[in-house]
């Protein structure tokens, strides 16, 4: 329960500075949206291998940053913001609409996923697809520095 | 004058020791003899997917159609994966078994010309002659299909194959072949990493020439086509991973930050997919333990 606030926690304040901040420092926003998926899917993976507890509301809350960040997206990659301290690759704005598909991809599989898993069964079909999103993307347009 | 004929002397010297250093060698007698044994196909595969063959010469929505193409960026120009299908006049369909294990072993063509190290058969130097039979088996039950990769991009001097030659006096390793037996052992797993594997290709950082720095191995590097760094997958580097956490990582793409493995690493994620579970535990075991 504890784990769940908190990662609520750290949702609500990544989506919060990301929508203020968005605007004069997109590429601190964006880390910090991806710093929360992040952090939302570490407390799946251990239900995902099969050695932590099943927890709805910890799926939930990951699915839920998913979507957060699938919907803030397309604002955080504006122009230009391929300079700076930023792991984003070039290529987001050759094939901007590829990469604005994939965030759009995300939001639905998500969407539908939040609404369709239910206990651990259903998760352990319906949340891989949607991770799946995350190193595909990884692939193409990021290139990570450290 | 006298000066003069001293350095054509000199010159001629050069060009001749040249010649005779960057020469291909002829395929080891025992590996070609080992070569005339057919392969399994279904080993063959396996072999395939640790090898990562699909990421160069293949498409990622159709890994077992190997025309080739794909452009690999290095500090040299740029150079693209060949057909290794079997079709005859495009792909490999002419080539025989020895062929194959003298382009896997030493990077030479069945014509006798050097391939480009981005083959990266430094690594697959180390691989043992059983699997390199095997794979030619799979190999050659994939489809034949149509397509010619264009020449390499590289400036002079790179662009004459002969330097190439030169480039394997200098870092080509011994040659060493050898049996293996799979296990979920670190032994298999060094085996993995350092040979079909070719981890290093990626995560050990490259001198001025290209070639890897051994002292070095493993601790990352930038990436060749200069976008980003693979990270140290050393012990030390390796520290904050469990055994679990780098199996998790290899065959989900998930780290124990939550992160997803993207770039090139996802690619590998995918070949690794289709192995089984001991030559994933066996490349984690080995990556904890090191040596």
């Amino acid at each position: 329960m504890r784990r769940a606030f908190l990662t609520g926690m750290a949702i609500f304040l990544a989506v919060g500075v990301g929508a203020s901040v968005a605007a004069d420092d997109p590429i601190s926003a964006r880390k910090a949206l991806m710093k929360a998926n992040g952090s939302a899917t570490k407390s799946v993976v251990g239900i995902m291998k099969g050695s932590a507890p099943f927890k709805l509301e910890d799926v939930q809350a990951a699915l839920k940053s998913y979507m957060d960040a699938a919907d803030m997206a397309s604002k955080l990659f504006p122009a230009g913001s391929d300079k700076g301290d930023t792991n984003a690759l070039p290529a987001i704005w050759t094939n901007r609409k590829d990469f604005d598909a994939r965030f759009a991809k995300l939001g639905s599989e998500s969407k539908a996923a939040l609404a369709s898993i239910t206990d651990e069964a259903s998760f352990k079909a319906k949340f891989p697809p949607v991770l799946k999103n995350c190193g595909d993307c990884h692939e193409l347009y990021r290139a990570k520095e450290k | 004058m006298r000066a003069f004929l001293a350095l054509f002397a000199l010159a001629l010297i050069g060009a001749g020791a040249f010649w005779l250093l960057s020469a291909p060698g002829p395929l080891d007698a025992e590996i070609a003899r080992a070569m005339d044994k057919p392969g399994d196909v279904q080993k063959g595969e396996i072999v395939f997917w640790a090898g990562g063959c699909a990421a160069c010469h293949a498409r990622p929505e159709a890994p077992t159609v190997l025309g080739g193409g794909a452009a690999l960026k290095t500090p040299f120009g740029p150079i693209y994966a060949p057909n290794i299908s079997p079709d005859p006049d495009e792909g490999m369909g002419k080539w025989s078994a020895q062929d194959f294990a003298h382009a896997v072993y030493d990077g030479v063509d069945d014509q006798g010309v050097h391939l480009y190290p981005a083959f990266p058969y430094t690594s697959y130097r180390n691989m043992s002659v059983a699997d390199v039979s095997d794979l030619w088996a799979f190999l050659r039950s994939l489809p034949a299909v149509k397509g010619e990769a264009p020449p390499p991009g590289f400036a002079f001097p790179f662009n004459i194959r002969r330097t190439v030659g030169i480039w394997k006096q200098l870092y080509l390793p011994r040659l060493a072949p050898r049996t293996v037996a799979v296990s979920a052992d670190a032994d298999y797993g060094r085996y993995l990493v350092q040979g079909p594997g070719h981890c290093g290709e990626c995560h050990t950082p490259r001198d001025v020439l290209g070639g890897p720095v051994l002292t070095k191995a493993l601790t990352g590097a930038p990436m060749p086509d200069g976008k980003g760094k693979t990270p140290a997958i050393t012990p030390e580097g390796l520290a904050k991973w469990s055994q679990d956490d780098i199996e998790t990582a290899l065959t989900t793409g998930i780290t124990p930050e939550g992160d997803t493995l993207g770039g090139a690493m996802a690619e590998v994620v995918r070949n690794l997919g289709h192995l089984p579970k001991e030559h994933v535990t066996a490349i984690a075991r080995y990556l904890k333990k090191g040596g």
